[in-house]
């Protein structure tokens, strides 16, 4: 009876299938395909930004490396040379034979354009000068061909690698409409082309108005002096810091204190140790503005803590046996240290203390409030000890000052500056790389 | 007597004291080192220490305490008058120094004697004029009372000088000597050695310690003294930030507020960028990526960290900025007005902070055990399932940590800020507009022409001071929480 009264099956068994997917299946596959998705995008988001500012710098920096220039190759005459040193306005004589020269290898290549003194003057500036005081020096060069290479204007510059274009060119006495005509025909001649700018990298700052003069020459070597500095300071003192913190250190509070400064020390903004240079440093101690001794001083304490985790990352690394061999053979404490543990853990050591001077070379904040900025670096230092105490600029507070500069001729040298900087940075990562690599032990 | 030639005698003494000590230990023992209580180095390396330490310690607690006994005598000298007329007791001791110092020049280059420029004073020549000559530019004339200053400033560094080298040098020789006499075979060499490279050691450990009272004693003392010129209310509550630009103070306002808004804003956008990518790019590198991709992209990511702040901060002005105002400007949507502007800022510091995040999330995604995926995937989730109900609630203090961490870095950015936020102090919603920062504001307050003394310069020390609260709060906060919240799962 009982049969009878059986219900039905609740429901029927699903029918499912192991070769076909269910809705519920197919959304969460759909929903982990998509989880997926987001972190791949993720990782090509950074990439491709990575990609972005290469290639930004790379195409806005290589200007700077180019220099445009004009080329000419004359003969003087003694008689030409008397003459014009008889003359009153002697460089005015020199510039004439100079645009003379110009006009006869335009007709020889068969261009024929007008220009004038002052379009001359606006494109190479004023040529006669250089070329007198050339053959006051080498009179023996009278009367042979000789061929001079003038720096073009920073504005001819921008004409030639697309910066300033006809449209938006606006005449001024800086450049007129009219001169891109006789650029264009020098550049169809041969004349005017592009070479290496050695002066970007051999130079000093222009100042203000000629961006075309600008290199970076000087506050590279105030970047090494100050670098010198912290590689002086930072290294003795971090790697004595992290030998008693790592191997002496007892566990008290002095021990606590100090670790817990390090690592809030390694947390403080930059620009906070750029205020302590200026306070401690420049006002109490009566330290130089802009002395790359200064800015050496502040990098050291910004780097100290970098240094300190890793060499006791390294010391820490080497094994408890070697100690307790060396202990064991009679050696003390410091012995044991400073004779096995310290030389196991020197590549480890050297390798954080690159990466550290690396981080310190491109830091600019700090140098900005201890007057890297405000200075023009002109000259180079006169002495060694010169260089560490007369202002100086350094390669990124140079750069940042570029880049402040109402001038955008600058811009391009401030990318240009910053593809010097960064092959600086890659070579020493990548030495800190190969010195892992080459020496690194497992134990 | 130069300062080189200072250290240079002291680095001979005890180069002879080593030597001469270890000959004396070794003779004591009749030339048979086995004899000696410690290797022969350890006597000379005694006697080298004790010439060279307590000396120079006495030379660098001689040379900071110098200025300041110079500086007040030299203050005592000068007529009250002087100090109080409008201008500060930096300014005018400065005017000294530059006197003193051209002084110097003159006396060095043969412009002048040592006794011309001792006696010289302003009725009998113009000192202005004759310093002049060897290349030393004044601003204004030098008063009578400014060069009795110099020149009382000149003979004072001089015999402290003296007097310092003299006692140096003095404490140099008593120390080798009394080193010297003991270095005989029973004297424990090492372990007194040893024990001075501890202290030495020690020493350099507490340097951060210094740091950090040189960070706070520079930052409270110039704060105290802004907050006599200026009143802590108004700077903490105030919402208008206009700094007069004549430097003698009284017009300024000077509130914090608009600047911790715009640090706040674009640290904001900065974290919308940084923290979804840094994030997931942690999640794909560490759950799915196979050793290969992870590799190759890990490292190219992190390259983002390792590239200065400067480059950002010029990408910022010079790419990012121009690319939205195309985007936004004028010409389209006419919401930016110029390149530089929190939007710009921030999503240039966004990608400066990826490497930041993901890596700090990755190494926090590593440290969830096996065991926990292994358990979820038996259970039947899939991956993404795992790591959004297993791993990321497992990872999250740690997770949390790394963006406060993160959080912490962009409040204290600042080349980007600098070049790429603009100047003006706004309190406003539009992201496209230009708004300045505590950073961007501490640069433009400490490397412009105002007075050292008045508030518009010392404000970027109440502002260091805020920054360094904001920072350091963050991160204690960061390590609270990993801490508090942490899974211990051994």
């Amino acid at each position: 009876m009982t049969d009878t009264s059986m219900t039905p099956a609740a429901a029927a068994p699903k029918k499912s299938s192991l070769l076909v997917q269910d809705a519920r299946t197919r959304k969460r596959n759909a929903a982990e395909a998509r989880f997926r998705m987001y972190g791949m995008a993720a990782i090509a988001v950074g990439l491709l930004f990575l990609v972005f500012l290469f290639t930004s710098i790379l195409r806005s920096g290589l200007p700077a490396f180019t220099q445009t220039v004009v080329e000419i190759e004359f003969t003087l005459t003694q008689e030409q040379f008397d003459i014009a040193e008889s003359k009153m306005l002697k460089t005015g004589e020199y510039q004439k034979i100079f645009v003379n020269a110009l006009t006869e290898q335009l007709n020889a290549s068969g261009l024929d354009v007008d220009f004038d003194n002052e379009a001359i003057e606006r494109i190479v500036g004023k040529p006669g000068g250089t070329i007198r005081s050339f053959f006051l020096e080498n009179p023996d060069r009278i009367g042979t061909p000789v061929s001079f290479e003038l720096a073009a204007s920073s504005r001819v510059d921008g004409y030639l690698n697309g910066r300033i274009t006809r449209d938006t060119l606006v005449d001024s006495r800086f450049l007129m409409a009219t001169d891109l005509d006789l650029v264009d025909a020098l550049q169809d001649a041969g004349i005017v082309k592009g070479a290496f700018n050695w002066n970007f990298i051999t130079g000093t700052d222009s100042g203000v108005d000629n961006p075309g003069g600008a290199g970076l020459g000087a506050s590279v070597i105030g970047s090494f002096f100050m670098m010198l500095v912290v590689l002086f300071l930072s290294l003795p003192i971090g790697v004595a810091a992290s030998i008693y913190l790592e191997e002496f250190a007892p566990k008290n509070r002095w021990t606590d204190l100090i670790e817990v400064n390090i690592s809030n020390l390694a947390a403080v903004p930059s620009i906070v140790f750029g205020i302590l240079g200026l306070a401690v440093f420049i006002q109490f101690a009566g330290f130089p503005q802009s002395a790359p001794l200064v800015g050496g001083l502040v990098l050291t304490l910004m780097t100290l803590p970098t240094i300190i985790i890793s060499t006791r990352a390294s010391l820490a690394a080497v094994p408890p046996s070697i100690r307790d061999a060396a202990l064991g053979v009679g050696a003390s404490k410091m012995q044991s240290v400073f004779h096995h543990v310290l030389p196991l853990a020197m590549p480890g050591i050297l390798t954080g203390t690159i990466i550290g001077l690396a981080q310190a070379l491109g830091e600019t904040a700090p140098l900005l409030l201890i007057g890297m900025v405000g200075f023009v670096a002109r000259e180079y230092p006169e002495t060694f000890v010169g260089g560490f105490t007369d202002a100086n600029s350094a390669m990124p507070a140079q750069i940042y000052t570029w880049a402040s500069r109402a001038d955008p001729g600058f811009y391009e040298k401030a990318w240009g500056g910053i593809i010097i900087l960064l092959l600086f940075l890659i070579t020493m990562n990548a030495i800190a790389v190969l010195l892992r690599r080459r020496f690194e032990r497992r134990w | 007597m130069p300062f080189t030639w200072l250290i240079l005698i002291l680095s001979a003494i005890a180069a002879i004291g080593f030597l001469i000590g270890r000959r004396r230990a070794l003779k004591s023992a009749g030339g048979d080192r086995r004899k000696l209580h410690s290797l022969p180095v350890y006597y000379g390396a005694n006697v080298a220490m004790w010439a060279i330490v307590p000396a120079a310690t006495v030379l660098i607690i001689w040379m900071l305490a110098q200025p300041f006994f110079v500086n007040s005598r030299v203050l005592d000298t000068l007529p009250d008058a002087m100090v109080s007329e409008g201008s500060s007791i930096g300014l005018v001791m400065s005017d000294v120094r530059r006197v003193a110092d051209g002084l110097d020049v003159a006396v060095q280059q043969g412009a002048m004697s040592r006794d011309e420029a001792a006696s010289i004073s302003t009725e009998t020549s113009d000192v202005r004029e004759r310093l002049g000559e060897v290349g030393v530019a004044l601003g204004t004339g030098v008063s009578a009372d400014v060069l009795k200053g110099a020149q009382l400033y000149r003979t004072l560094n001089a015999t402290s000088s003296t007097l310092m080298a003299v006692l140096v040098l003095l404490i140099a020789l008593g120390g080798a000597a009394y080193a010297y006499s003991r270095s005989h075979a029973d004297f424990r060499a090492r372990n007194n050695v040893e024990r001075g490279i501890l202290a030495l050691l020690i020493a350099a450990a507490s340097v951060a310690i210094l740091t950090t009272i040189g960070i706070l004693f520079a930052l409270l003392f110039n704060t105290i003294e802004f907050f006599k010129l200026y009143p802590a209310a108004d700077f903490f509550f105030g919402t208008n930030w206009a700094p007069s630009f004549s430097g003698r103070g009284g017009s300024s306002d000077l509130g914090v507020l608009p600047l911790l808004w715009g640090t706040f804003y674009i640290s904001f956008i900065a974290l919308l960028v940084a923290v979804p990518v840094g994030l997931f790019s942690a999640i794909y590198l560490s759950e799915y990526a196979g050793p290969k991709v992870r590799s190759i992209a890990k490292p190219l990511i992190e390259i983002l960290a390792g590239i200065p702040t400067i480059v950002y901060g010029l990408f910022a002005l010079l790419t990012v900025g121009p690319l939205l105002v195309s985007m936004f400007g004028k010409d389209t949507l006419g919401w930016m007005q110029g390149g530089t502007a929190v939007m710009t800022a921030g999503l240039v510091m966004g990608i400066m902070l990826i490497p930041f995040v993901s890596s700090l999330s990755d190494d926090i995604i590593n440290a969830v055990p096996q065991a926990m995926r292994d358990g979820s995937y038996g259970l039947g989730a899939t991956k993404s399932e795992t790591i959004r109900q297993v791993i990321l609630p497992a990872a999250l203090p740690g997770i949390v940590g790394a963006i406060l961490l993160a959080a912490s870095r962009a409040i204290g950015e600042t080349m980007i800020v600098v070049l790429g936020a603009g100047a003006a102090a706004r309190l406003s919603l539009n992201p496209f507009e230009a708004m300045t920062t505590i950073t961007a504001k501490i640069v433009s307050q400490l490397t412009g022409d105002a007075d050292f003394a008045s508030p518009e310069a010392l404000v970027a020390f109440a502002l260091g001071m805020t920054l360094f609260v904001l920072t350091l709060g963050l991160n204690v906060f960061a390590l609270y929480i990993v801490r508090k919240y942490r899974e211990q799962y051994d």
